[in-house]
């Protein structure tokens, strides 16, 4: 069952201290059954003798009644393992094979490469080193060639090997060989895979997997086993950042008090000072306790427990680190989310977040967009389905300890467990980038002392520009759904003060977009930033003692009651446009509704997303049964009304 | 400076650890499968590390057929309870027992009866809502699927088909009140691995893995040994003193032994890596059903 059998044999001590060195490597295996996937998996067992007799008698014998090569031997059966897979002929989960030589010792995570299983082949990717890429060589590069790199680089596989299997059926050709190279890494030179190579295979012959192939000697690389002993991990680890998230507190008496866990990354040393999160205090490293013994160091991914010279609080959930290097600690954040149930993810709905050994609970704020595997496009999305991955934006009820996926997959990686029936529902991988977050969270943080000071930097008081002008500052918000009449309305209002000689401006939704907003989309979050900017413009505008006319959807209550606490809710008034469905569809000139009708555009309000209507709105309009000139009427009285203007 | 690599076994082990310390900080009342076999010795050893100086924090379960070899019940509670001081719970099913059903006549009713059954009146009867098992995926193909994390239903029935995903070192383990969870933190070992820790870690065995000369008979090409009064001699059979020794173990009238003189750790490794037939070989209770037997008693409960 070993390379070796002379050594085993002759000597079994050397074999055994041969074997105590071995390094252990995790792959995984990209295609589907057409490809020869399971071949290839069975023939590194079979030729590198990981099977016994019975094993493979019972294999021979299966071969005749489930086998897809005509009875004769057939090395898929050996990696097909539940009944109904077999009926079925192929591979339906993620399943683990083992196998070893004197260098090394192999877990191959066996997942299917049939489309509807993304969530599968995530799950084996996610603890593997490197990633077999297998492609037929009479098909090529195909879409799902794509798909599962892009899910290799995703889940931060560093090494890939293409093989390109099948080779007898292209008579070895070279030619063919390095066409599909070519081909390969012009797709792929838009993924993030630092090494990549390629080995021509035929796996039913075993040609180039253990032994090269007699049939093309123009191939001087290694073979496939070759290349699975010799890839260098050891510089995959994170070896800077020390992180030990506590797992467990042992307290077997007074006298001992020992955090236990696994380092994510990094090394810690007896002495060396370290931080306690989310508290913040600080103590030394007292012991780095083991059962064999106490040490003086520990590094990733050892577990250890280590002993603090001072009586700290720190408990599960808890994390460790050095002082001068710490992670992030936030509640909310970006990340690339894979959904993993037949129950689509809804933005908004309480879930449970598994993050290093802490269980928060959270929402996914916003899907930002979906990414199509198949094409690596993203676009806006309402929600994700099974096998859907997408650019989420979540807040915990509390805060976290993370780095970002790409620095560490240990404290950048979460699992999304449903509330009810806890299921593992969605797995996250925290993103580096968190710009796009800290606008949307901009209203959280704009405190109130900091918006008004802006007024005070003027040397003339508003008292002198109520005077100058003639007016009392105020905005009034247009607001309605798209084709209501706000931006008309709000111009003939503007005309309409204008000519008695009133200083007003105009801001309406589209002009915001097209400049200082340029960068936002139309999710709920940006819908929200991009009327919070707005409002500071507003606010601009009235501290300069003009009144503002503002035109915007602004489909959200709490977002509106934002904007009136901003502005000053004294100088802020909500005129709330309507209009009949048919009569706003006839004004929409750019076909947005029928665009959102037919799903085009997500997040929009009143077809695919909510509007809420002004809940004490100062006046409502119904544009489809008033004139303009009557809703201008209407308004100037209001205004007359608040005392904006006599 | 070292290079702060880990061999294949240190980073197992410190898996296994991770596992192990898991369950007892996430479970309310966790339990350990104990069988006296070598994958439950690594098993015991693993917990024994993840929780010094304390002792592990949570009780051994044996669930005893009453056709155990005698000797795995003496190893049992000479080692796990009077020198670890491990909290040792000892299941029979009494109900059973009244059956009389004879693993030599019956083995699948009895293993039907007086493990699975028995195991799961235990689990039922402790209110387990995790329970760590000493299964490898390297064992038998329908292992090779199998979460670290299993979910077991109020039945303590396994769903191959639905199972929960399994991502990085990440292990959900929400249950509802009845739900369980098996864990396996020896999922990612294979049988030269176990051995090779044994070997390493100097881990006690009870004696029956060792050759040595034993009493026994051949049946259907199988030895099985002479362990108590109640084994029966069919007429034509013969009773030898052969040097034989122990895959795995079990009940002695379902288990068979092989004929070997290994009879230290480097010649049983030796021996089981020239050997061509894999451990499960001597095993009754597999071949029940045909190819897929084990997954069936899976589905049913059989660990």
């Amino acid at each position: 069952m070993s390379h070796q059998s002379e050594l085993i044999a002759e000597d079994i001590l050397a074999y055994l201290e041969q074997h105590e060195k071995k390094e252990l490597l995790r792959f995984i295996t990209c295609g589907s059954v057409d490809d020869g996937k399971s071949t290839l998996i069975g023939r590194l067992l079979y030729d590198s003798k990981m099977l016994y007799e019975d094993q493979l008698s019972q294999l021979e014998s299966e071969s005749k009644t489930h086998g897809t090569v005509g009875g004769a031997f057939d090395p898929a059966l050996v990696t097909d393992g539940l009944r109904a897979e077999r009926e079925q002929g192929i591979t339906i989960d993620v399943a683990y094979r083992y196998f070893s030589t004197a260098k090394r010792k192999f877990i191959i995570a066996d997942t299917p490469g049939h489309e509807q299983y993304t969530r599968n082949m995530v799950t084996g990717a996610s603890t593997a080193d490197l990633a077999i890429i297998l492609i037929d060589a009479r098909q090529g590069v195909l879409t799902q060639t794509k798909r599962h790199s892009f899910i290799v680089s995703l889940l931060g596989i560093r090494h890939v090997v293409v093989t390109i299997n099948k080779m007898d059926l292209v008579g070895f050709s070279q030619k063919r060989f390095d066409e599909i190279c070519e081909d390969y890494r012009a797709f792929a030179s838009r993924l993030e895979l630092p090494d990549v190579h390629f080995i021509p295979i035929a796996a039913l012959h075993g040609d180039n997997l253990v032994d090269a192939s007699p049939n093309m000697p123009w191939y001087k690389g290694s073979t496939l086993m070759n290349m699975l002993e010799s890839v260098y991990i050891g510089s995959d680890r994170n070896l800077v950042d020390f992180r030990l998230p506590v797992q467990y507190v042992n307290r077997p008496n007074l006298d001992f008090r020992g955090f236990c866990g696994t380092l994510s990354s990094g090394v810690v040393r007896t002495g060396e000072e370290v931080m306690i999160l989310p508290s913040k205090r600080t103590s030394r490293v007292k012991r780095i306790v083991t059962f064999d013994g106490d040490q003086s160091e520990a590094f990733a991914p050892q577990s250890v427990t280590l002993v603090l010279e001072d009586e700290v609080d720190c408990s599960r959930g808890d994390m460790i680190v050095k002082p001068g290097n710490v992670p992030k600690l936030q509640n909310s954040f970006d990340a690339t989310v894979v959904w993993m149930n037949a129950d689509a993810m809804i933005p908004g709905k309480t879930y449970l977040f598994k993050h290093t050994s802490q269980t928060v609970s959270g929402q996914i704020d916003s899907l930002r967009y979906r990414v199509d595997v198949n094409t690596l496009r993203s676009s806006p999305a309402p929600d994700l389905q099974l096998n859907e991955i997408g650019r989420c934006s979540i807040t915990l009820s509390q805060p976290i300890f993370f780095d970002s996926y790409a620095r560490n997959r240990s404290t950048g990686s979460f699992i999304i467990i449903d509330r009810i029936t806890n299921a593992t529902v969605g797995a996250g991988m925290i993103s580096d980038r968190d710009s796009a977050k800290s606008t949307v969270a901009a209203w959280e943080t704009n405190d109130k002392t900091s918006s008004d000071s802006a007024s005070s930097v003027s040397s003339v008081t508003s008292e002198e520009r109520v005077a100058r002008f003639g007016q009392s500052p105020a905005t009034v918000l247009f607001a309605g759904l798209t084709g209501s009449g706000k931006t008309t309305i709000a111009n003939a209002v503007e005309r309409k003060l204008f000519d008695s000689g009133r200083a007003v401006a105009v801001i309406d939704g589209e002009m915001m977009r097209r400049g200082v907003n340029r960068d936002l989309g139309f999710t709920v979050e940006e819908r929200s930033e991009n009327l919070r900017r707005s409002a500071h413009i507003a606010k601009i505008i009235n501290d300069n003692g003009l009144i503002c006319l503002a035109a915007f959807n602004a489909p959200n209550q709490t977002v509106r009651d934002r904007v009136a606490d901003l502005i000053g809710k004294d100088r802020f008034f909500v005129v709330h446009c309507v209009a009949d469905e048919k009569t706003r569809k006839e004004r929409d000139e750019k076909g947005h509704y029928a665009k959102a009708e037919a799903g085009e555009l997500p997040n929009f309000p009143g077809v695919t997303a909510i509007y809420e209507d002004p809940t004490s709105p100062d006046l409502v309009l119904d544009t489809s049964k008033k004139s303009i000139a009557e809703c201008v009427e209407e308004v100037v009285e209001m205004l007359k009304a608040k005392k904006v203007v006599k | 400076m070292s290079s702060y690599q880990l061999t294949h076994l240190k980073q197992l082990e410190s898996e296994s650890i991770h596992i192990i310390r898991e369950v007892a900080a996430e479970f309310k009342n966790p339990v350990m499968l104990y069988s006296v076999g070598k994958d439950s010795a690594v098993m015991t050893h693993l917990a024994l590390k993840a929780f010094y100086p304390d002792k592990p924090p949570f009780p051994f379960l044996h669930v005893d057929t009453t056709w155990k070899f005698r000797e795995m019940i003496a190893f049992r509670d000479n080692y796990v309870k009077n020198e670890l001081g491990i909290e040792l719970l000892v299941h029979i099913n009494h109900e059973g027992l009244k059956l009389n059903i004879s693993p030599f006549e019956n083995s699948e009713k009895h293993t039907e009866v007086m493990k699975t059954d028995s195991l799961k009146m235990a689990l039922n009867k402790y209110g387990f809502d995790a329970a760590f098992g000493g299964a490898r995926r390297d064992e038998e193909k329908s292992r090779a699927k199998e979460r670290v994390f299993s979910f077991r239903d109020k039945f303590h029935r396994w769903d191959p088909k639905n199972q929960r995903p399994e991502l990085w070192n990440l292990y959900n383990a929400k249950v509802n009140p009845g739900e369980s969870i098996r864990v396996f933190p020896l999922s990612n070992w294979t049988e030269l691995d176990v051995w090779q820790y044994i070997y390493l870690e100097n881990i006690p065995l009870p004696d029956l893995y060792f050759a040595k000369p034993r009493k026994c008979v051949n049946r259907n090409g199988i030895w099985l040994q002479v362990n108590d009064d109640r084994m029966t001699i069919n007429p034509g059979e013969v009773v030898e003193d052969k040097m034989i020794r122990f895959r795995t173990l079990g009940c002695y009238p379902l288990t068979g032994g092989v004929e070997s003189t290994a009879s230290t750790l480097p010649e049983i490794i030796q021996e089981m890596l020239l050997t061509k037939t894999s451990e499960r070989q001597g095993r009754v209770i597999d071949k029940d059903g045909g190819g897929a037997g084990m997954e069936l008693k899976k589905i049913q409960g059989y660990f």
